[in-house]
């Protein structure tokens, strides 16, 4: 630290972007060398949540690991989850039944809407403005409700296990979720009239924090970011698994690379998803929701497995090396939101303070799922 | 200039449309609850922490001291304590131990309970001063709510050191 500081020039100087309290939301660090409001120099710092998942899932057994994922990225727990169950499936070769498919894929969707609304209202926030968050979390909670009834938890979400879901939906489920589908429908454009076209936030986004497409592809980022840089990546389109390719649904692509660009990506994607929810309901068929023949203690064949799934954030994958036993050998897993990050350090040169701030937000961060 | 003047009416009208909205949200039911006098109600599947369930035939648990939750546990915050009286052919329940503080609320022991012997209360209450209040004896717990069992099963679990304190009541 002392030599970095005395290998500068006079002028500028080192701030530390957080870290926060644990229990705010994201314990990321910053160092920020500033040369008087703008930055020459950004260097996140990571680690502060690290709860070495990784080295947890060599250590229990396959189903014990499931409680994880919805601990590293809390607020898209089931596309964790989906994730996880469906490189174990693959591993072990369990074939889901039609319903448990549609129904992993209706509450995942229903899932993201929620993180995308957090994100919303957090980001604005962010931004200084506290009124959208209120609307946000007033839909969201009506979300978090119904997602209650099915799994039975509120934010870590277990649903899904090897070979189906939990338990089936009950009879208050369909209609609940319809009732949600058209009240959202109500809703966006009200958050495009109040928030989307409001001045303020037109100057606060557009042009700012411009990231390309080539940057991108250099530091790996997916999800939203990607998207909004004109890269047309979406797991659910390019490598389809459970029942996306069945599904009719737009990949929201905007090639301007600025905050706006992933905010208007985040927004449609809320709109995509309640289409998604909206034929995962007309076509799900009845039958069982658990795979009959689903072992009790999982034993995958020796091997090497890859699965990667389109989480809120972007694309999360597992790998799973297995070696016969009942615990797998190794388990790495690829969080969206790391990559995100490492390009913040390069896409902040040259901003103020305060339009990185717009930055690191439209990256949508979830820390936890960082440090994992 | 003309494009001054546009954006300044533009922004205007974009920040009267925000005002109208909230205006009109102002008129609308009120969707917050005044927590601590007011609750909310669980839903069915809620899953807080575990308890044990009661057999509606016999009146008593339903546990066979099989120790499929203990092993299925991730945390390990579980322990099962049987003791096989003289003549019985099966194993009686003394103390059912939860050790609250590292418990997860995963349901791994529920899902995995044959005899469905376990069951999620609905109490989400819990906060506490001390962590020895959350390791918690679910049958002493059990024997509380349902005094009419306690009479049969006191003396086998009267000889075990009483360590274990029950969490304090909401």
């Amino acid at each position: 630290m002392r030599q970095l500081i005395e290998s500068q020039s006079d002028e500028t100087f080192i701030l530390n972007l957080g870290p926060q309290h644990p229990s705010t939301h994201g314990v990321l660090r910053v160092k920020l060398q500033l040369d008087g409001e703008y930055i020459v120099e950004a260097e996140p710092v990571l680690g502060y949540c690290h709860r070495m998942h990784e080295k947890m899932g060599e250590n229990r057994t396959f189903a014990q690991f499931m409680p994880n994922c919805g601990r590293m990225d809390y607020l898209s727990a089931l596309a964790y989850n989906h994730g996880y169950v469906c490189a174990v499936e693959k591993a072990a070769g369990i074939e889901v039944p039609e319903r448990a498919e549609w129904l992993r894929v209706i509450t995942v969707e229903l899932n993201r809407i929620s993180s995308h609304l957090l994100w919303f209202g957090a980001y604005l926030l962010d931004l200084g403005g506290f009124t959208p968050l209120l609307y946000a979390f007033d839909d969201r909670e009506r979300l978090l409700d119904i997602l209650d009834t099915v799994t039975g938890s509120r934010l870590t979400y277990c649903y899904f296990r090897f070979g189906g879901v939990y338990n089936d939906i009950d009879e208050n489920f369909v209609p609940a979720v319809r009732e949600f589908v058209a009240r959202m429908r109500t809703r966006l454009p009200m958050y495009h009239k109040l928030v989307t076209k409001n001045i303020i936030l037109m100057k606060r986004l557009e042009g700012i924090g411009p990231v390309s497409a080539e940057m991108v592809r250099k530091y790996g980022a997916t999800g939203p970011v990607a998207r909004g840089s004109g890269v047309s990546y979406d797991v659910r389109k390019n490598e389809p698994y459970s029942v996306y390719p069945e599904v009719d649904f737009d990949v929201p692509v905007y090639s301007e690379g600025d905050s706006m660009a992933r905010y208007k990506v985040r927004m449609d994607e809320i709109e995509q998803s309640l289409r998604i929810i909206e034929q995962g309901l007309n076509r799900l068929p009845e039958g069982p929701v658990m795979a009959p023949k689903a072992p009790k203690i999982l034993k995958p064949p020796k091997g090497d497995f890859y699965q990667a799934v389109e989480a809120a954030r972007g694309s999360f994958g597992v790998r799973l090396v297995s070696d016969g036993t009942n615990t797998p050998y190794r388990l790495k897993l690829r969080s969206p939101s790391y990559s995100n990050l490492s390009l913040f350090g390069e896409a902040a040169q040259g901003m103020l303070i305060a339009d990185a701030i717009a930055l690191l937000g439209s990256l949508d961060l979830v820390i936890p799922e960082i440090d994992r | 200039m003309v494009d001054y003047f546009k954006e300044l009416i533009g922004g205007t009208i974009s920040l009267a449309t925000g005002l109208w909205i909230t205006f009109k949200y102002m008129w609308q039911p009120v969707i917050t609850l005044q927590y601590p006098r007011q609750s909310v109600k669980m839903t069915r599947r809620h899953r807080s922490h575990i308890e044990l369930a009661r057999d509606s035939e016999t009146g008593e648990v339903k546990c066979i001291v099989c120790g499929m939750c203990q092993r299925a546990c991730p945390s390990n915050c579980i322990t099962v304590i049987g003791e096989k009286s003289e003549g019985a052919k099966k194993k009686v329940l003394t103390k059912y131990i939860l050790n609250y503080n590292t418990c997860s609320l995963c349901g791994m022991c529920v899902e995995n309970c044959k005899p469905e012997a376990i069951t999620f209360s609905d109490e989400y209450n819990m906060a506490g001063y001390r962590k020895e209040d959350f390791i918690m004896d679910l049958k002493k717990r059990f024997d509380e709510k349902n005094p009419k069992s306690a009479a049969a099963t006191h003396n086998v679990a009267g000889g075990l050191k009483e360590d274990i304190t029950r969490t304090s009541s909401n």
